[in-house]
C-alpha cells in the first residue's frame, strides 16, 4: 500500500532549513511508441489539421465570427492528449486545444460551437466527455485541474487503486505561465502531491510578445525544481516523443507520485486569432526560420521510414480527414442559435425568483416562444 | 416568504441549546461533515489551528486532516482548488480568512466559480459555499472589515447570504452548504462571540415528531401554537428574509452584524413610542421581495441600513425593490444610512464610519418628519 497525499515525513518539506532535499523522482519508462500508435497519432492529426485549417476558411466566409487556430501544435497537443484515459481522466483545456477535444472524442460540431459565438463554453457535455468548457482567461483552469486532481486522491482514501489514480491534464501556454495562478496551482500540486500533469505548449508567442519577453530564465519546466515537481521539455513537433513524454508523466502521476511538469517546444504558424495580423510583430522568413519542420509532414516521414504504414493508409487517413471536415462544416452551418431562455435556464441550478421574473419580462416585451 | 423562528411553548428551553456564532457555525459544519461524506472544509488555517475565529475548531481532529485541511496561503488557489474538488464531485466549504482576502480570489469568483455552470450547460454544476468573515467591528487592520455584498450581488451565478444571529449562523450554513449553486457566506465576524439560543435539526426534528404525535393522540386539542419543524430549517423557512422584530411604525432593514444595532434602535425608539419592524434580510442575493413589500406594505416607511460604501450599494437596490411595490403607499422616500465611499477607515475611526445608533435614529427621525411637497 502507498500513502497518498500530503507528505507528512521532514524529507518530503523541501525547503526547511536542514531538512534534506528529496530528489526529484525520475519519471518512469514507459514502452516505446509502437508502429500502430504512430498511424492513429498520424489519423487524429490530419483530421485536426484539416479542421483548423478549415476553420480558418469558414471564418473568411462568415460561417465563424473568429477562430483561433492551433495549426503547428497538432503534434503537441494529439500527442499528449493520447497518454490519457478519456474514461477516466480529465482534460482542462485551453481556447486552442481543437486536437484535445478531438482526442477525447469531443463532437466537432460541438467544439466549433464556441467559435460560432453559439455558446461560451461550447455545447459538448464536460461530464461525460471529461473535457472541461472552454474559458477565456489564460491559466484559469490550471487551478482546477489540481483540485479535481486533489479529488482522486481523497477518493482513493489513502490506498493507491489497483488502476492508479485518474489523472488530471491541464494546458496552458508560455503566455499563460506569467499568469499567477500558474503559481499557485504548480505549489498547491506539490504540496498536496496531486496527479495532475502541468502541459505547456510553448509555441514562442503570447500574441505579439515573443517567448524571450515572456519567460523569464526561457524555459517553464525548469520552474518544476523549484516545487519539487519532476519536469521534462520535450520536442513539440514529434508527436511520437510528445505522446511517450506525456506516458511518462501520466505514469508518475497515476501511481501516486504526484504532479509532473511537460513543456512541448512548438511553434504557433498562424496568427494568434484571425483577428491578429502577425505581419506586425514577425517577418514571414522568421516564420519559416523558426516554425521548423511541420509536425505532420515529420511524422508522415517517420511512419515511411519506418514502415507502420503505407502512403495509401496514410492518403486514406488524410481522405477521411476531409470528409470529416466537410461534414463538420455542415453540422456547422446547421448549428442554429440556442434558445433566449438558455441565458436565464442554465445560471443556476435552482434559479432565483427575480431571475425567473426577468426571464418572463424577457418573454413578454421580446415576444420570444 | 419572512419567518419568525421560534421554539413552541412546549418545546422552549427543551430543544435549544446556547451558543456563539462561532459554536454554531461550527455545529453546523460538524453536522454537515457528519451528514455528508462529499464535504469538505479548506482554507488557511482551517486545519490543526481550527481557523483564526476557531469557525472550524475540532473538525479535522474529528473527520479526518482529509476532509478538512489546510492549503498554502493563497486565496486565488483556495477558490481555484474548489472549483475543481465539485468537478469531481465533492461540496467544499472554503474559507478566505478576511473578506478583503477575497479580493486575490476574484478571478476564481467571478470568472470561474459564478459562471462554470452556465459555461458548462449545467453539467458542472458548483456546490461550493465560500465563508467570508466580513464587516467591521473589531479594530483590525487594513482589509480585514469590509463589506463585499454588493460586489458579490452584481456578479451573475452567485447567492450571497448572511447571518445575524446564532441560529441564523447554524440554519442558514447548513441550507448554502446543501445548495446546488454557489453561495458567498458573509459572517459578522464582530458578532462571533455573541451567545443566543439556536434549536439544532435534530432538536427541530424530535419536537416536530412530539407535536405530531401529540397531535395524533389528542386531535382536538390543538391550540394554535406552532412548533418549529424540520421543514422551518431546511425549506421555505430559509429562502428569505425574517421579521427579527414586528413592528407598526416604520420597517429598518438589514442583515449580518446590522440587525443586532437596529434592534437596539427599535428599543430607544419605542421609549419614544416609535414602533420599528426590524426586517433581516438574510438573503442579500436573491433578495425576499415579497417580504420587503409585505413588511413596509404595511409600515410605509423604510430606513435600509448596511456597513458598506453608500453609493451602489445594496441599499439602493432595497430601496428601489420597495418603490416597485409600495410606491402608493409610502410616506415618505426610502432612507439609507450605510458606510461612507470612503476606504474603510483604521479602528480609531471605524466607530464614526459604521452606523451608530444616532445616525440609524437620525434616519427614522428624517422619514418620520418627511413632508411632501
Amino acid at each position: 500500500m502507498q500513502t497518498l497525499g500530503t507528505r507528512t515525513t521532514a524529507a518530503g518539506r523541501a525547503g526547511l532549513a536542514g531538512a534534506p532535499r528529496e530528489p526529484l523522482a525520475e519519471l518512469p519508462a514507459v514502452a516505446p511508441v509502437a508502429p500502430n500508435e504512430l498511424v492513429e497519432l498520424y489519423r487524429l492529426m490530419t483530421s485536426v489539421r484539416q479542421l483548423d485549417v478549415a476553420a480558418i476558411s469558414w471564418q473568411r466566409q462568415g460561417i465563424l465570427p473568429a477562430y483561433a487556430p492551433e495549426l503547428g501544435q497538432e503534434a503537441a497537443q494529439v500527442g499528449s492528449a493520447l497518454a490519457l484515459d478519456p474514461s477516466r481522466d480529465f482534460a482542462f483545456p485551453t481556447y486552442r486545444e481543437l486536437g484535445v477535444a478531438r482526442a477525447f472524442g469531443v463532437d466537432m460540431v460541438e467544439y466549433m460551437s464556441t467559435h460560432k459565438a453559439t455558446w461560451h463554453g461550447g455545447l459538448w457535455d464536460a461530464a461525460t466527455t471529461h473535457v472541461a468548457p472552454i474559458q477565456a482567461v489564460v491559466a484559469g483552469s490550471v487551478l482546477h485541474a489540481v483540485g479535481w486532481a486533489h479529488g482522486q486522491t481523497l477518493e482513493a482514501h489513502g490506498e493507491l487503486p489497483a488502476q492508479g489514480l485518474a489523472v488530471a491534464i491541464t494546458y496552458l501556454g508560455d503566455g499563460a505561465s506569467s499568469q499567477g495562478d500558474v503559481h499557485e496551482a504548480m505549489n498547491f500540486a506539490g504540496v498536496f502531491k496531486a496527479p495532475v500533469v502541468f502541459f505547456v505548449q510553448n509555441n514562442g508567442w503570447a500574441i505579439s510578445v515573443p517567448t524571450e519577453k515572456q519567460v523569464a530564465g526561457g524555459s517553464v519546466a525548469a520552474r518544476g525544481a523549484g516545487y519539487g515537481i519532476p519536469a521534462v521539455q520535450v520536442d513539440g513537433n514529434d508527436a511520437a516523443a510528445v505522446l511517450e513524454a506525456t506516458r511518462r508523466a501520466v505514469a508518475h502521476a497515476r501511481s501516486g507520485h504526484g504532479p509532473a511538469i511537460v513543456e512541448a517546444m512548438t511553434y504557433r504558424r498562424g496568427p494568434h486569432a484571425t483577428s491578429d495580423d502577425p505581419g506586425r510583430y514577425r517577418t514571414l522568413d522568421e516564420e519559416r526560420e523558426d516554425a521548423g519542420q511541420d509536425p505532420l509532414a515529420r511524422l508522415r516521414e517517420l511512419i515511411l521510414a519506418e514502415g507502420a504504414a503505407t502512403e495509401e493508409i496514410l492518403a486514406e487517413a488524410d481522405a477521411a480527414g476531409a470528409a470529416e471536415a466537410e461534414r463538420v462544416r455542415l453540422g456547422v452551418i446547421a448549428l442554429g442559435p440556442r434558445r433566449g431562455a438558455e441565458m436565464f435556464d442554465l445560471v443556476f441550478q435552482e434559479p432565483t425568483d427575480e431571475l425567473l421574473r426577468q426571464k418572463a419580462n424577457w418573454r413578454e416585451e421580446s415576444e420570444h416562444e | 416568504m419572512s419567518e419568525t423562528l421560534t421554539t413552541s411553548e412546549a418545546g422552549a428551553g427543551a430543544g435549544t441549546v446556547t451558543l456563539s456564532l462561532q459554536g454554531a457555525l461550527n455545529l453546523a459544519l460538524d453536522e454537515l461533515l457528519a451528514e455528508d461524506p462529499k464535504a469538505l472544509v479548506l482554507g488557511e488555517d482551517v486545519g490543526t489551528l481550527g481557523g483564526v475565529f476557531r469557525v472550524t475548531s475540532g473538525l479535522a481532529a474529528k473527520h479526518g486532516a482529509e476532509r478538512v485541511f489546510d492549503t498554502p496561503l493563497a486565496e486565488s488557489g483556495i477558490l481555484g482548488m474548489s472549483i475543481g474538488l465539485a468537478m469531481a464531485g465533492f461540496h467544499p466549504v472554503p474559507e478566505v480568512q478576511f473578506d478583503g482576502f477575497a479580493y486575490p480570489a476574484i478571478n476564481q469568483i467571478v470568472c470561474q466559480l459564478a459562471r462554470m455552470n452556465y459555461r458548462s450547460r449545467g453539467a458542472v454544476p458548483m456546490p461550493v459555499t465560500l465563508r467570508v468573515p466580513s464587516f467591521g467591528g473589531i479594530r483590525a487592520p487594513e482589509h480585514h472589515g469590509e463589506s463585499l455584498e454588493a460586489l458579490f450581488a452584481h456578479v451573475p451565478g452567485l447567492k450571497v447570504v448572511s447571518p445575524a444571529d446564532p441560529q441564523q449562523g447554524y440554519s442558514l450554513l447548513k441550507a448554502a452548504v446543501r445548495m446546488p449553486d454557489p453561495v458567498i457566506f458573509m459572517e459578522p465576524k464582530s458578532r462571533y462571540w455573541q451567545k443566543g439560543e439556536v434549536v439544532t435539526e435534530a432538536a427541530a426534528a424530535a419536537s416536530a415528531a412530539a407535536a405530531a404525535s401529540a397531535a395524533a393522540a389528542a386531535a382536538a386539542t390543538n391550540d394554535g401554537g406552532r412548533s418549529l419543524g424540520a421543514a422551518d430549517l431546511t425549506d421555505a423557512g430559509l429562502t428569505g428574509a425574517r421579521i427579527a422584530r414586528p413592528g407598526r411604525h416604520l420597517t429598518l432593514v438589514a442583515w449580518g452584524a446590522m440587525v443586532a444595532r437596529c434592534l437596539q434602535v427599535a428599543d430607544l425608539a419605542a421609549e419614544d413610542g416609535i414602533d420599528v419592524e426590524v426586517l433581516d434580510l438574510r438573503w442579500l442575493k436573491p433578495i425576499d421581495a415579497e417580504a420587503l413589500a409585505s413588511s413596509v406594505g404595511k409600515t410605509r416607511r423604510a430606513v435600509v441600513v448596511h456597513e458598506g460604501p453608500r453609493t451602489s450599494g445594496l441599499g439602493a437596490e432595497v430601496a428601489q425593490l420597495v418603490t416597485e411595490r409600495c410606491f402608493g403607499t409610502l410616506k415618505a422616500p426610502v432612507e439609507r444610512v450605510t458606510g461612507f465611499d470612503v476606504p474603510y477607515p483604521s479602528g480609531d475611526l471605524e466607530d464614526e464610519y459604521i452606523p451608530n445608533i444616532d445616525r440609524i435614529l437620525f434616519g427614522i427621525q428624517r422619514v418620520l418628519e418627511y413632508k411632501r411637497g
